[in-house]
């Protein structure tokens, strides 16, 4: 069983990217109840954007120094659209049953992905991604490339300063009075459509950032690729207990494990061997799923939201 | 407590969701090709009528880089014939349709291909899993279909090839690739006996063509005396195969072998490579694409396809058919089938003349110009180019030569080329 620390830190990487999009379903859920299917393909923008902007830089340029730029480009695409789809999608049925909104999640998920696969040159099939050099590193067993540090970097550094965010600041307070009772805390003078707006922005800006990371770690990108990742991230926000943001990356790494383990032992266990393997990985990813919510049912950290219902 | 309902609904919804992308259909903006034909179905006689033929194939999304070599090399084709007047009083065109590797949109592909009455036969598919769910379609419609690059055996030998009861399930269906169990022989001797691999670690897609292929190399691999290090099976459409590396790692493998397309094997050799598992990976005809070198980048260094045929660019005869695509720029890999698609959409070509000429000149009304058209294809004989072209009582191909490709240097490199014999 020695191949177990690797498999733990392969279900931590895979586990990071979905707690990163999973953030943003969690955050616009907590504040307007509503679902964000789209949330999939801002994702899968950002990570458009990204080598949108690698491609016209000179090829001179290293990947270090194009970094900063490449996810300033992804971010500026995803916080547009996000911001965008609030704008004009969602903000119109704000008062309608919750079933529109809902439907139009999916109809404009379906519709952004169809935007870059005409639009986008090339984008039919899936598009190469420049990769960071140096790695693998050795940690005792465990191999790390150099993808999945900056995924894992990137994770923290961004999980830490929402933390923040969130807690300290007056925007932050603000956000968590708006998702408590939204009447009220306009009644005492919050602007909600305001932190409405900067909840979508900061789930674009993750998703972004997912994106980017995505890319490094792969080496290429698809105009499909946000539907999957989209419906795990959203499974990891249940499994968290949807609505609260750590529970929304919590949710990605015990996921991202539960996958990444079940892919590897299931198939050890006698009498289990047709049903291991990485093609049951989604199965028993969602059995965790059922599980999880037959016991609590409120997910793994439980909703912070007063239930308004 | 409403929302928590909604969540379910959501969770419902998603799975709709699932179903409706995979549903998806935008080929009708890809008719350009046939928009012009008429007057096929009629019986006009000396004067200029035009025939179109079907083409199957994914254009866009996975497999499209191989799908589109399917697509120009039948348009090159119809090109020539139409050039040379190989059949003189008719114009020949190609109406593509794009299946994106989904048995589904395969299916409503070929319904519209029976269902239009100016074609005469179509060309495709490029997956047997896609190929499956449109036999029945062109069976009842007494349509001929030829794919230039299905490989799976039970297509035309029945679901008991394996036990040596071939029976063949549609007369309407040809191909001039040769079969998996050619394939997976050859590539199970070449890894055990050329390669010198005795420890094999075997993965496939789960797809008709992939699952079957892997199978049929693990059979010959260990009867040959290799060892199994172990079987995996991949989702497809997935990027992240960490678990997978990190299984193969500790097996202690010396080959991998991948029984399915490119776009998955391309990101598995890369992240086993990344991951220091200097092993090679060796796949069948869905691998043998540029796209795949362009992708893994060095990690392709040292990997292995086998393939059908013998290297087209060997040929004499298809070295003009090189030239057109080249010049033409049309996209794609045209390597793998894309002579073997010339020689398909030549051979309903040619089928068109006899069947002309066996009535007085005049191409009989549709419905029974395509049913004549069966018999005319079957007794099919000529050199195309890529090779001898002719089909024996399954509607297998009766040119059964392989080549191993290794990458060298970043290109695609023919080490060995053959016919299996079992």
């Amino acid at each position: 069983m020695h191949t177990l620390p690797q498999q733990l830190a392969n279900g931590l990487f895979i586990g990071s990217m979905y707690g990163l999009i999973a953030i943003g379903y969690t955050m616009v859920y907590g504040i307007v109840q509503l679902i964000n299917f789209a949330h999939g393909e801002i994702y899968m923008t950002g990570a458009f954007g990204a080598l949108a902007v690698y491609t016209n830089l000179p090829d001179s340029m290293s990947i270090w120094a194009a970094l900063p730029l490449m996810l300033a480009g992804g971010a500026i695409v995803s916080v547009l659209i996000a911001v965008g789809a609030e704008r004009l999608a969602y903000r119109p049925l704000r008062g309608a049953p919750r079933l529109a909104p809902l439907i139009t999640a999916i109809g404009l998920s379906l519709a952004l992905q169809q935007v870059v696969f005409l639009w986008y040159p090339n984008a039919t099939a899936g598009k190469h991604f420049p990769q960071l050099p140096g790695g693998p590193y050795h940690v005792g067993d465990v191999d790390i490339q150099s993808g999945d540090i900056f995924l894992v970097v990137a994770a923290v550094v961004c999980m830490a300063a929402l933390a923040a965010f969130v807690r300290t600041s007056r925007t932050g307070r603000a956000m968590q009075a708006t998702a408590q009772d939204p009447d009220t805390a306009q009644l005492m003078g919050i602007d909600t459509n305001r932190i409405i707006v900067i909840a979508f922005a900061i789930g674009g800006f993750f998703a972004a950032v997912a994106g980017l990371a995505s890319g490094l770690k792969y080496g290429q990108i698809k105009y499909d690729m946000g539907f999957q990742a989209g419906l795990k991230a959203f499974t990891a926000a249940v499994l968290g207990g949807i609505g609260n943001i750590y529970g929304a990356m919590l949710g990605g790494l015990v996921l991202g494990v539960a996958e990444s383990c079940a892919s590897a032992y299931i198939s050890n266990i006698p009498g289990m061997e047709q049903l291991g393997g990485e093609g049951w990985k989604n199965v028993w990813a969602f059995v965790l799923l059922i599980l999880v919510l037959l016991a609590r049912p409120q997910g793994l950290l439980g909703e912070r939201v007063a239930d308004r219902a | 407590m409403r929302h928590r309902s909604l969540l379910i609904l959501t969770s419902v919804l998603t799975t709709g969701a699932l179903t409706l992308t995979a549903c998806g259909s935008r080929s009708d903006d890809d008719k350009g090709g046939s928009t012009g034909g008429s007057g096929g179905g009629s019986s006009s006689a000396a004067k200029n009528i035009t025939v179109v033929i079907g083409v199957d194939a994914p254009l866009t999304g996975p497999n499209s880089a191989t799908g589109l070599g399917l697509q120009y090399g039948a348009q090159i084709a119809v090109d020539d014939a139409n050039a040379k007047n190989l059949v003189p009083g008719v114009t020949f065109k190609i109406s593509p349709k794009d299946d994106k590797a989904q048995p589904a949109t395969g299916q409503q592909n070929a319904t519209a291909f029976t269902s239009d009455n100016t074609i005469i036969a179509a060309v495709g598919p490029l997956n047997s899993g896609v190929a499956q769910s449109m036999q029945q379609v062109f069976a009842s419609a007494n349509m001929v279909e030829i794919s230039p690059a299905n490989t799976n055996p039970a297509l035309t030998q029945g679901k008991d090839w394996a036990t040596g009861k071939k029976t063949r399930p549609f007369p309407t269906y040809f191909r001039t690739a040769t079969t998996d169990a050619n394939q997976g022989g050859f590539a199970g001797d070449y890894a055990y006996n050329t390669l010198k691999a005795k420890n094999a670690f075997v993965v496939d897609d789960k797809q008709t063509y992939g699952a079957g292929l892997a199978g049929i190399f693990k059979g010959k691999f260990s009867g040959l005396g290799g060892k199994i290090a172990g079987t995996d099976h991949v989702n497809t459409g997935d990027t992240d195969y960490s678990t997978l590396v990190t299984k193969i790692k500790n097996s202690h493998a010396d080959m991998v072998y991948y029984g399915g397309q490119y776009d998955e094997s391309e990101l598995i050799t890369k992240q086993l490579k990344a991951a220091g598992v200097k092993i090679p990976l060796m796949g069948g005809d869905g691998m043998y694409s540029d796209t795949y070198i362009k992708t893994a980048g060095a990690a392709a260094e040292g990997d292995l396809v086998t393939s059908v045929g013998v290297p087209v660019s060997t040929l004499q005869t298809a070295t003009d058919f090189i030239n057109t695509y080249k010049s033409k720029g049309y996209p794609g890999d045209y390597g793998t089938y894309g002579g073997y698609t010339y020689d398909a959409t030549t051979a309903i070509i040619k089928a068109v003349k006899v069947v002309m000429d066996a009535n007085g000149g005049k191409l009989p009304a549709m419905p029974d110009a395509r049913k004549a058209l069966i018999d005319a294809v079957q007794k099919t004989d000529f050199d195309g180019v890529a090779g001898h072209l002719s089909f024996d009582e399954f509607g297998d191909t009766t040119n059964k030569q392989l080549t191993v490709y290794q990458v060298k240097s970043g290109k695609w490199v023919a080490v060995k080329s053959g016919t299996y014999t079992g």
